[in-house]
């Protein structure tokens, strides 16, 4: 005891106070917030919306609003659905980083659980689509060539051909579908995010969302070959025209070079 | 076989098999005396003299695989299921013209390699038109006698555009079909004619079941057939003025320097003919072009972002793209300035690179022969026009990409627009300006070193202090080269009044000529070039620094 009276005066006194009154404090608070929990009442349904509503809170209300009402910044989510917070998280598109002409897409940095119970907090806020089942986008009974058919009509105009994306006005843009996940593809259609028009049941059936997203599996995948070789970005004649002039014309005036420099032999004859 | 001692020389016994076949011919072609003058034709040699020669070996490997494509394609636009081995394009209505080109890309042994190579050589072909095209232009090799042969180049340049198109249409996918729909548009546009124009050319209501056989016979007939005859007067042109040659030492406007057609340049050709096939064949097999598969066949009611023609009709597309929608209404009929205006300028613009060389002449007053080339910037006014001609056109190239500029490269679509409106009018200003700067930046230092020498890199001290370059004196060699070019005075109008102090008259042409002759051999455009006066005042001793 006495030693320790000799130190209260010491630089480090007080730190090493700070230190131990903010691990009681952080002790005490371990030992009782279980018990709230375990007051919480009733269902996993509900204690993900309630988790939900935290995760939201922190990471979406400064835009949307706490109540998910929306404020100047960010439209209301009442409506919307799981299926668009799926899409809007999972995707890294949401929390945006900065306005501006587009949100893009950027690295995910929610768990699964934590978008599920974002996306069960928001559902709960009005009836939307929900986060669809994995056999509504696999490939399984699907039709590639319809598929390609309904891409070339409803899709190409803004995403090209084969989903390699394209410019919109002042800045926007219809990004490339390479990559994504065939259920993000789905909840896409199905809510609209962004520029993109919603394509309701209605407007594409469930049959034919499938058929799409297998059309772009077929020619946009992972294993989906080029027949023709290098298949330059997959954006038509502006990369052809620059590859041809730079590798074939390019080559060939190398080769013209080459060849006018051969001139020594002849000469000494 | 060539030898001297020929047909007429008997001997005992038969003369060898070779010199009878040879006899045999001459007697019914009169080989000989063709040979004779033809095959000591001496072609001066220069890396950029074959550019030309790419065009016409890529128009020959063009003829070669599109003969071998015409085997396996059907140009109809009637309607077949797509049974084939793509499985994406399965149970795909389509026009047999597009089924047909599946099939050559799938199902007919090397059809898609012949098909990649007939692609890229075109492409490569007019992109080494063009190319040909500028190093006739900045040397001034377009002067007389070579106007016609000008000319003659130009018009294959445009006659490929067509056929190209022609070409790139036949597949009826959905990005061609979209051109086709544009060239539709285009055709309607024409005040007065077009509907009747467009009915005459489509046979009814787009896209109808004619245009694909029309332009089929267009594409491996009528086009390729001009083009041959004008390639063979181009060749035969070539032949007959001689070739240009680059300034030095034994060149001059009455001879040509360089090696004989046979055999040294024979075999160059021959073998850089075999070089072209190779670079072009090995581009096809690692690149793809045009996957007419993945673009799916035409419907009218389908489109998709990033449809552009191929490169050489990308000026066309960018000047319809940037041009803002202006639809006017006289007494019921619409008059569509968004696409009347653009396909006025587009050939203007060609038109002005054409008649070029007319305007040099008239200006400079120049009658006479040149087989001598110009240093580029030895020619200010005529470089700059011609740098300036370049940045027009590949503004435009941006404004046909202008999506994927904006893609690309995170930008507006909206400002690349403007960018394109505004810089197609200010940048060739801009670069004509910059490009004569430069020129005259290079005569000063071509004066510089032709007196001075050159700038060794060595530093000296002097025994005073002072510290100097050495620099080298350029040999007899190089001074020619530096120096030989002409520089005439600018063209004089006399005096404003006669001898009895009247007014004299001068036609408004007359005026603009001495206005422009101005700019070419005036004060500020043009750094005298060291006299011989000057040359020894600084070489004799004294003064050398």
């Amino acid at each position: 005891m006495k030693k320790l009276s000799a130190r209260r005066r010491h630089p480090l006194a007080a730190l090493v106070v700070l230190l131990l009154a903010l691990a009681v404090t952080g002790g005490l608070y371990a030992a009782f917030a279980p018990a709230d929990k375990a007051q919480a009442d009733d269902t996993a349904q509900s204690l993900a919306i309630k988790e939900g509503k935290k995760l939201f809170a922190v990471g979406c209300a400064s835009c949307h609003g706490t109540g998910g009402q929306g404020t100047s910044d960010g439209p209301s989510l009442v409506g919307v659905g799981a299926a668009a917070v799926d899409f809007q998280v999972g995707t890294g598109r949401m929390p945006a980083q900065q306005p501006g002409a587009q949100v893009p897409r950027k690295r995910n940095i929610y768990t699964n659980a934590q978008i599920d119970q974002l996306a069960a907090y928001v559902a709960s806020l009005g009836a939307g689509p929900s986060v669809p089942e994995k056999s509504q986008y696999n490939s399984e009974g699907a039709n590639i060539g319809k598929g390609g058919e309904l891409f070339r009509t409803n899709c190409a105009q803004c995403h090209n051909f084969t989903g390699k994306g394209g410019a919109l006005t002042n800045g926007k843009f219809a990004p490339t579908l390479e990559g994504v996940d065939p259920k993000h593809i789905y909840e896409a259609m199905e809510t609209g995010p962004q520029n993109m028009p919603s394509f309701g049941d209605g407007s594409l059936s469930q049959q034919n969302k499938k058929d799409i997203i297998a059309y772009l599996g077929a020619v946009n995948g992972d294993e989906s070959e080029s027949p023709g070789g290098l298949d330059l970005g997959g954006l038509g004649p502006v990369s052809e025209g620059l590859f041809g002039y730079i590798f074939g014309l390019g080559a060939l005036i190398a080769v013209a070079i080459w060849v006018a420099a051969r001139t020594t032999k002849a000469k000494k004859s | 076989m060539s030898n001297e001692t020929s047909a007429t020389t008997t001997r005992r016994g038969q003369a060898p098999r070779g010199e009878r076949i040879a006899d045999w011919a001459d007697g019914r072609l009169g080989i000989y005396s063709l040979a004779k003058s033809n095959m000591r034709k001496i072609f001066p040699d220069h890396w950029s003299f074959m550019l030309g020669e790419v065009a016409l070996y890529s128009f020959i490997i063009i003829i070669l695989t599109g003969v071998y494509l015409t085997l396996f394609f059907h140009p109809s636009m009637a309607e077949v299921t797509y049974h084939g081995s793509y499985v994406p394009m399965q149970g795909i209505r389509m026009t047999q013209a597009f089924e047909s080109t599946l099939n050559i890309s799938f199902d007919v042994r090397g059809g898609l390699l012949i098909r990649q190579i007939h692609h890229w050589a075109a492409l490569v072909f007019l992109a080494a038109m063009m190319v040909h095209m500028m190093r006739v232009f900045f040397t001034g090799a377009f002067r007389k006698p070579r106007e016609i042969n000008w000319l003659f180049g130009f018009l294959l340049f445009v006659l490929g555009m067509f056929t190209g198109f022609t070409g790139y249409s036949l597949p009826d996918d959905l990005l061609s079909g979209t051109g086709v729909r544009f060239i539709e548009g285009v055709i309607l546009a024409m005040p007065l004619v077009g509907s009747y124009l467009q009915m005459f050319i489509f046979g009814g209501e787009f896209p109808g079941h004619d245009i694909i056989p029309r332009f089929f016979t267009v594409h491996v007939l009528l086009l390729p057939g001009i083009m041959l005859g004008l390639l063979v007067a181009h060749l035969i042109l070539v032949f007959y003025h001689k070739h240009t040659q680059f300034p030095g030492a034994g060149k001059t406007n009455n001879n040509v320097v360089g090696m004989p057609l046979l055999p040294v340049y024979m075999a160059k050709a021959g073998g850089f003919f075999f070089l072209v096939f190779g670079v072009i064949a090995a581009i096809a097999a690692i690149a793809s072009i045009n996957p007419v598969w993945a673009i799916g066949p035409y419907r009218p009611d389908q489109v998709s972002t990033g449809a552009q023609p191929d490169w050489y009709m990308g000026f066309a597309e960018g000047l319809v793209r940037v041009m803002p929608g202006w639809e006017w209404n006289f007494w019921g009929h619409t008059v569509n300035f968004g696409v009347l205006i653009p396909i006025v300028i587009f050939p203007l613009v060609l038109v002005a690179i054409a008649v070029y060389p007319f305007v040099e002449s008239w200006v400079k007053g120049d009658k006479r022969e040149h087989h001598i080339l110009d240093r580029p910037r030895n020619v200010p006014t005529r470089t700059g026009f011609g740098v300036a001609w370049l940045v027009a056109y590949f503004v435009m190239l941006i404004g046909g990409g202008n999506d994927l500029w904006a893609t690309h490269f995170h930008l507006s679509l909206n400002s690349l627009t403007w960018f394109v409106r505004i810089g197609f009018f200010v940048l060739p200003v801009l670069a004509f300006i910059a490009t004569k700067r430069i020129c005259l930046g290079l005569q000063r230092r071509d004066k510089d070193k032709v007196l001075h020498g050159r700038e060794s890199g060595i530093i000296k001290r002097l025994p005073h202090g002072e510290f100097i370059e050495v620099h080298e004196p350029l040999d007899q060699e190089q001074l020619h080269f530096l120096t030989q070019h002409e520089q005439p005075e600018p063209l004089e109008l006399g005096p404003e009044v006669d001898e009895n102090g009247v007014e004299r008259k001068l036609s408004r042409s007359q005026k603009l000529r001495a206005k422009l002759s101005k700019s070419y051999y005036g004060e500020d455009n043009v750094i005298a070039k060291p006299t011989v006066e000057e040359y020894k005042e600084i070489t004799s001793g004294h003064g050398h620094h």
